[in-house]
């Protein structure tokens, strides 16, 4: 797609146009004449016709929403989502906790430890959705992909403190297996044709 | 005054009343309906088939909310005011002919609870008392936006009625009676008012809907219980079936008017046949369901604008008609 209409900000050329208001009248006769003016000008039916022609014509534009959903965009930040690696299907959070450092409302939580091969393994993630803005700052932060926004709005809660566990983001096994695991396109990912753009590492240093 | 006559006034006015507090309650369906259509949308859909129990769903809610009295108002006229707006209503369509006499097993039927010969006179005269609902509703509630509503009721009132009075004038100098069956009797031999006396009934005709968008208060003069302006005017203070009363009130005030409108100026039920009332029947259903087509359309007018209008021009065009109606009968 091209951007040219975007970046032509000279929308005086093609985009306004002057509307033509007459002066107030100011002696006696001259209201009088607006008045019969306007009231013999049958502006009012015209009005009248237009809303009548949408009743007829009958071509809501509303959904109904619980049943019918508007599709929303692969970049939207809602909640978030937990990753899990192509190769292995292990977990990509590696436990850096940039994300909790970077959060602005400081909403996220995470704690590590070390596990039975010695490796920094996650034991504690929360987020807490009653104040994340999803800004998207954590899903780009994130050196590994791992935390991403993903595409479920609809986290109605009865409580302010709705806290969502590192268990309900991580994408199910089933599904990993399947290979049915969606790539967040929005903040933080790669962006697309990036291999090409790769440059070998020299290695004879 | 017999047994029988009795009964079946009784009669009458248990059904009027029901039909027409139904009614009220199926015009505020149809109402979100037709707006929604226009506005491209769906409206109540939920409720039953196509929202059709969304009137029972209201009842329900209207019922059983609580009946909140705030503190600092004054109790008994708060109240007592929507009973007067809902009361005069249905008060008024005593000496409204609904449909032409039938004969139910043998039994002649009048569908009009009073045949008094100041009919058209009766109805306006309690519809102008219904005007105490909102104004005094409105300065008892110890709210500023009621006590506005209130005043601006007050000051639409006496611009609007004067316009009604006056253009009915016509009419009922051709007629030379008050009672609307007369009108309809009237309109059987010389044709429908509006066509009578090159344009005078015409002209009478348009003053009165426009007086009668003021009267029931709907869109273009929507200005006593505006939302956008003074949230619901002299409603605000209300809750449950206290509010529901003056909403039946100002409904069931729509049906009235759009009944008396064509018994007025249009043939009414003609004479007296089954189409005649059929016909009634479908310019009823058009005058109401022109209010919600106004209220889809137009905007709004400021109160000045309304007084200015009512003052300064309906009123100098209902006497110049009246005169020259005058003038016609003398030649
Ligand atoms: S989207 Fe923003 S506010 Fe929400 S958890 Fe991520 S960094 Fe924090
Ligand atoms: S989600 Fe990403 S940024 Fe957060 S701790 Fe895990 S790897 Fe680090």
């Amino acid at each position: 797609m091209n951007n040219e209409q975007f970046n032509n900000r000279n929308v005086s050329e093609d985009g306004y146009f002057q509307v033509e208001i007459k002066d107030y009248p100011t002696t006696g006769w001259d209201k009088f004449k607006r008045v019969v003016q306007r009231t013999f000008r049958i502006e009012l039916f015209v009005g009248l016709w237009v809303v009548l022609r949408e009743m007829i014509v009958f071509n809501k534009h509303t959904i109904s929403y619980p049943e019918e959903k508007m599709p929303i965009g692969p970049r939207y930040r809602a909640v978030h989502e937990m990753k899990r690696l192509w190769e292995s299907d292990a977990e990509r959070c590696i436990g850096c906790g940039l994300c909790e450092k970077i959060c602005i409302s400081n909403c996220i939580r995470i704690d590590t430890k070390i596990d039975e091969n010695s490796r920094k393994e996650v034991s504690e993630y929360t987020i807490n959705l009653g104040r994340c803005i999803f800004c998207g700052y954590c899903a780009e932060v994130c050196p590994e992909l791992a935390i991403t926004h993903g595409g479920e709005y609809e986290n109605a809660s009865d409580q302010r403190e709705h806290f969502l566990l590192y268990e309900d983001m991580l994408t199910p096994i089933d599904k990993m297996k399947a290979g049915a695991q969606l790539e967040f396109e929005g903040f933080g990912a790669i962006t697309p044709h990036e291999d090409e753009r790769v440059k070998k590492t020299p290695l004879a240093y | 005054m017999d047994t029988a006559y009795l009964i079946e006034t009784v009669i009458k006015v248990v059904v009027i009343l029901l039909i027409f507090s139904a009614l009220a309650g199926i015009g505020t369906y149809f109402e979100r309906k037709v707006l929604a259509f226009m506005q491209r949308r769906l409206g109540p859909m939920y409720v039953g088939p196509y929202g059709l129990l969304q009137v029972a769903a209201d009842g329900v809610k209207l019922f059983t909310k609580e009946d909140i009295i705030p503190t600092n108002v004054v109790g008994r006229i708060f109240k007592i005011a929507p009973v007067i707006t809902a009361a005069t209503a249905f008060m008024a369509a005593a000496a409204i002919p609904f449909l032409p006499s039938f004969t139910l097993f043998g039994y002649e039927v009048h569908p009009i609870v009073a045949d008094i010969n100041i009919g058209i006179l009766y109805i306006l005269g309690i519809m102008g008392v219904g005007l105490y609902g909102p104004l005094l509703g409105g300065m008892a509630s110890a709210n500023k936006f009621s006590l506005l509503s209130a005043a601006r009721g007050a000051a639409v009132f006496i611009s609007y009625e004067v316009v009604t009075g006056l253009s009915i004038l016509a009419p009922i100098m051709m007629v030379g009676s008050l009672s609307l069956v007369d009108f309809n009797n009237y309109q059987i031999e010389n044709g429908w008012i509006i066509f009578n006396m090159y344009g005078v009934g015409f002209v009478a005709f348009i003053l009165f809907w426009i007086a009668a968008f003021a009267e029931t208060g709907r869109t273009p003069f929507h200005l006593i219980a505006n939302d956008h302006e003074i949230i619901d005017g002299f409603g605000t203070e209300y809750s449950g079936m206290r509010w529901g009363l003056f909403f039946i009130g100002e409904y069931a005030n729509m049906f009235f008017i759009s009944f008396v409108i064509p018994l007025l100026f249009l043939g009414g039920y003609g004479d007296g046949s089954f189409l005649g009332a059929l016909a009634l029947l479908g310019k009823v259903a058009f005058f109401f369901f022109f209010f919600l087509w106004t209220r889809a359309a137009w905007p709004d007018v400021r109160p000045d604008q309304l007084m200015w209008l009512c003052w300064k021009v309906l009123m100098p065009v209902a006497v110049i008609n009246v005169v020259i109606a005058g003038f016609l009968m003398m030649f």
